[in-house]
């Protein structure tokens, strides 16, 4: 095989495992060129943390804190610094595939385009997508429900640094070693032991395997939120549609995300213990691998777009100053969409060889799947009606997404058609159609949310003026960048190809590539939107209420004090808060003592113990690997002696918060 | 987080004893099936095991972990539901799938049947 010139032979050292120094890429100037922008990079952060005394506020206020809003921060400030990484992997496959027509190679070898192709999918859903939509149900829903924290929030904290964990260890494989070369999920007989011998597939098992922790526990926190820290009064058909879609989302991560686990643990025995689970010899079956994946992988996508539809409602509802259409059809529709993402999971794979009663049934149900979608698209169609539609910048992004969510929703109920999966699968257009809904949804849904809530979070809005210019380089971008791909599959252009014969696919490439040039562009206004915006905060400051919201997370200050509530609010039905307008609302200045979590450093130090357990368990550095075991498991054991949680804001100290609010 | 939410009722003393007995019950018939060395089929046997397993998981559920539809407003009792129909499409959906699969893609008998057919029709 052509991939073992490029690998270091094995051997396996007591201390080291299989590292050795030829696992550095050293020889590979891309990789050298980013280690040594990277370094420099980190080392003027260090020195400017240094030299404004940054560290000790950073450990206090941020790392040990459990407070669920500044978790939440934290994870859009992960989502946005892996969106960079990412999004650099896609602008080198964009690159490789306009040069590499007729028989030019381009310059990426294919051992390289192989683990760019494979980082970029997992890191946009798993450390991008995922991210963004924990960090915002974590920071909008519990505010959403009149909570004052999330039901643990040690856990929260917990779950947070795991994810940063599973994040850093992908990016670890960057520098020291390789990265998995085989597609974002891995299947075997590829990813197993007999055709991926380096450490590639191992970063990506023990990646996602840590990141799962954070993301199970961070799904039953936020039920176990939902259900039992609603403000008194409200019924769970008062909620906001956010926090129901927050719910909906979390039973599905709870749900499903430990068939992930088991599945990759299945594959992981295989690797490590010489297992036959889904080898092609002595009675593994690949297939079993891909079917248990997709079991978990399609409630997946909906673990994505769910909360986004509830960011959407929230949104159409503010700015079209009226209530939400429909609002239990749009519950019914979230919950049937619950249950349904369960019995699609086989379009995925239609081609590998099931009968036909089984790809008709899939079929079918998949069409099913878009009436509830559809129901909400009309839902907020309606609610625009008639209404008094604001275009400000995250109606701008609804907008948006409502038009190029139609289009990729269409393209996929064309690919739920067997027969039309046959000439289609595994081809550009299907590429095509998944950015489509998950850029024209999730990631249109991320920009919207950051730029409705930012006011909240900081107490100052974003520059309209760049965030117009972000919008429109995003969505003319993205169809410049997808559409031609949509042409391209139906040419027949399969998808992770590095270089292709016929030079008359170029120019689509060419075009392509432009339109991803367009959205690198709008990467770049939305950090100017937030350099100019913290820069101009003063002028832009607003207070609590600045887009006239319904929810109650608009009754309290922006940014919230860290009890989030002065006082326990008595919700009567829903849009608590435009109720609480009408009548002309106040806060009494009857404050009692608050009861509230104190910060942990258990959180970060038992996910750096799974960040060093993770890498020793890649490298087969064993005694490590025993070592990090038993240390995470002394600092959780420890943990629960520390009876020292908890303390009370005391009267005066709330006073006085609210007091300097009521004066910005 | 202010207060810590009331502790529902981990069921009186008697019920747990219920449970307990039920639960020994179940136990000890299949290993006296087993150890006794009945005279009975084997399928039944290992149906008859499967079966008193199956109760037994609704013992421990309704007995020792109180789902139940009164407790925390019938949510334990609506998660275990879910829980358990989601179960069974993965189970079944997976049972059935693999299974078509494998009848579809190892044809060896289909392929000799359709083999006889061309002959007969050349």
């Amino acid at each position: 095989m052509s991939t073992n010139m490029t690998q270091p032979s094995e051997t396996l050292s007591p201390i080291f495992g299989r590292l050795s120094l030829d696992w550095i890429p050293y020889h590979e100037p891309i990789l050298i060129g980013t280690f040594a922008g990277v370094a420099l990079g980190g080392l003027l952060v260090l020195g400017l943390m240094t030299y404004f005394r940054l560290w000790v506020p950073l450990w206090k206020n941020w790392i040990t804190t459990v407070d669920h809003k500044k978790i939440g921060i934290m994870y859009m400030v992960l989502g946005f610094i892996m969106m960079v990484r990412g999004f650099a992997d896609a602008l080198m496959m964009r690159a490789q595939q306009a040069m590499a027509a007729g028989g030019a190679e381009g310059y990426l070898p294919p051992h390289h385009f192989d683990q760019v192709f494979t980082a970029h999918g997992v890191i946009m859903i798993f450390f991008v997508a995922m991210a963004f939509v924990t960090g915002i149900m974590n920071y909008v829903m519990p505010l959403q429900i009149g909570a004052r924290d999330v039901a643990f929030p040690f856990l929260n904290n917990f779950s947070f640094w795991m994810t940063v964990a599973g994040a850093l260890l992908v990016n670890i494989s960057l520098f020291i070693g390789e990265f998995a070369r085989v597609g974002w999920l891995a299947f075997p007989p590829l990813s197993g032991s007999a055709f991926s011998h380096g450490p590639g597939v191992d970063y990506y098992l023990w990646a996602l395997q840590i990141a799962g922790v954070g993301t199970t526990l961070s799904g039953i926190n936020l039920i176990a939120t939902i259900l039992k820290m609603r403000a008194p009064g409200m019924k769970m058909m008062d909620m906001p549609i956010f926090a129901w879609t927050s719910l909906i989302t979390n039973v599905l991560i709870v749900i499903s995300f430990p068939v992930l686990t088991a599945t990759l643990a299945l594959l992981t025995l295989d690797r490590y213990l010489g297992f036959h689970f889904f080898t092609n010899d002595f009675g593994g079956n690949a297939m079993m691998y891909i079917n248990l994946i997709w079991i978990w992988g399609h409630p997946e996508v909906y673990i994505l777009i769910i909360p986004c539809f509830g960011v959407f409602s929230e949104i159409v509802s503010t700015f079209s100053g009226k209530p939400i259409f429909g609002y239990k059809t749009m519950v019914w529709a979230t919950a049937c969409i619950m249950v349904l993402s369960f019995v699609v999971w086989l379009h995925h794979f239609f081609t590998m060889g099931s009968g036909a009663n089984v790809n008709t049934f899939f079929g079918i149900t998949t069409m099913i799947i878009a009436v509830p979608t559809g129901v909400k698209i009309f839902n907020w169609l309606f609610t625009m009606y008639k209404g008094r539609v604001r275009l400000e910048v995250p109606m701008l992004w609804t907008i948006g997404f409502l038009i190029t969510f139609t289009i990729g929703g269409m393209t996929g109920v064309l690919l739920a058609v067997p027969p039309v999966d046959f000439q289609l699968h595994n081809t550009l257009f299907l590429i095509a159609h998944f950015h489509n809904v998950i850029i024209g949804g999730v990631v249109f849904a991320v920009y919207a949310a950051v730029t409705y809530w930012w006011p909240k979070a900081f107490g100052f809005k974003l520059s309209e003026k760049w965030g117009r210019r972000s919008f429109w380089f995003w969505f003319v971008g993205f169809y410049f960048a997808f559409m031609p791909l949509y042409a391209l599959g139906l040419m027949g252009a399969t998808r992770r190809v590095n270089m292709y014969p016929d030079a008359g696919w170029q120019p689509y490439f060419i075009v392509a590539a432009f339109g991803a040039f367009l959205i690198l562009l709008g990467i770049v206004c939305t950090f100017i939107n937030f350099y100019v915006s913290i820069m101009n905060r003063k002028a832009l400051a607003c207070g609590n209420d600045p887009w006239d919201g319904r929810t109650l997370e608009w009754a309290t200050q922006s940014p919230p004090a860290p009890y989030n509530f002065p006082q326990e609010i008595h919700v009567r039905g829903r849009e608590e808060f435009w109720r609480m307008k009408q009548e002309g609302f106040a806060w009494s200045k009857d404050y009692a003592p608050i009861h509230m979590p104190k910060g942990t450093a258990t959180g970060a130090l038992l996910a750096a113990g799974a960040l060093v357990f993770g890498f020793a368990m890649v490298w087969y550095i064993w005694w490590l690997a025993i070592a990090s075991f038993l240390g995470m498991l002394i600092i959780g054991i420890g943990h629960t002696f520390n009876y020292n949680r908890d303390y009370y804001i005391p009267v005066d100290e709330v006073a006085e918060t609210e007091a300097k609010g009521a004066l910005a | 987080m202010s207060e810590h939410s009331q502790h529902g009722s981990h069921g009186t003393m008697g019920r747990l004893m219920v449970g307990f007995a039920l639960a020994a019950i179940l136990t000890i018939i299949p290993f006296a099936l087993v150890m006794g060395e009945v005279e009975m089929e084997r399928t039944t046997l290992i149906g008859i095991i499967m079966g008193l397993g199956a109760v037994q998981i609704i013992v421990h559920l309704v007995y020792f972990l109180h789902v139940s539809g009164d407790s925390e407003e019938g949510w334990t009792l609506g998660s275990t539901l879910l829980a358990l129909i989601i179960l069974g499409i993965v189970l079944a959906g997976s049972l059935w799938v693999m299974h078509n699969m494998n009848e579809n893609m190892m044809p060896q008998h289909d392929m000799d049947k359709m083999m006889n057919l061309q002959s007969q029709q050349g």
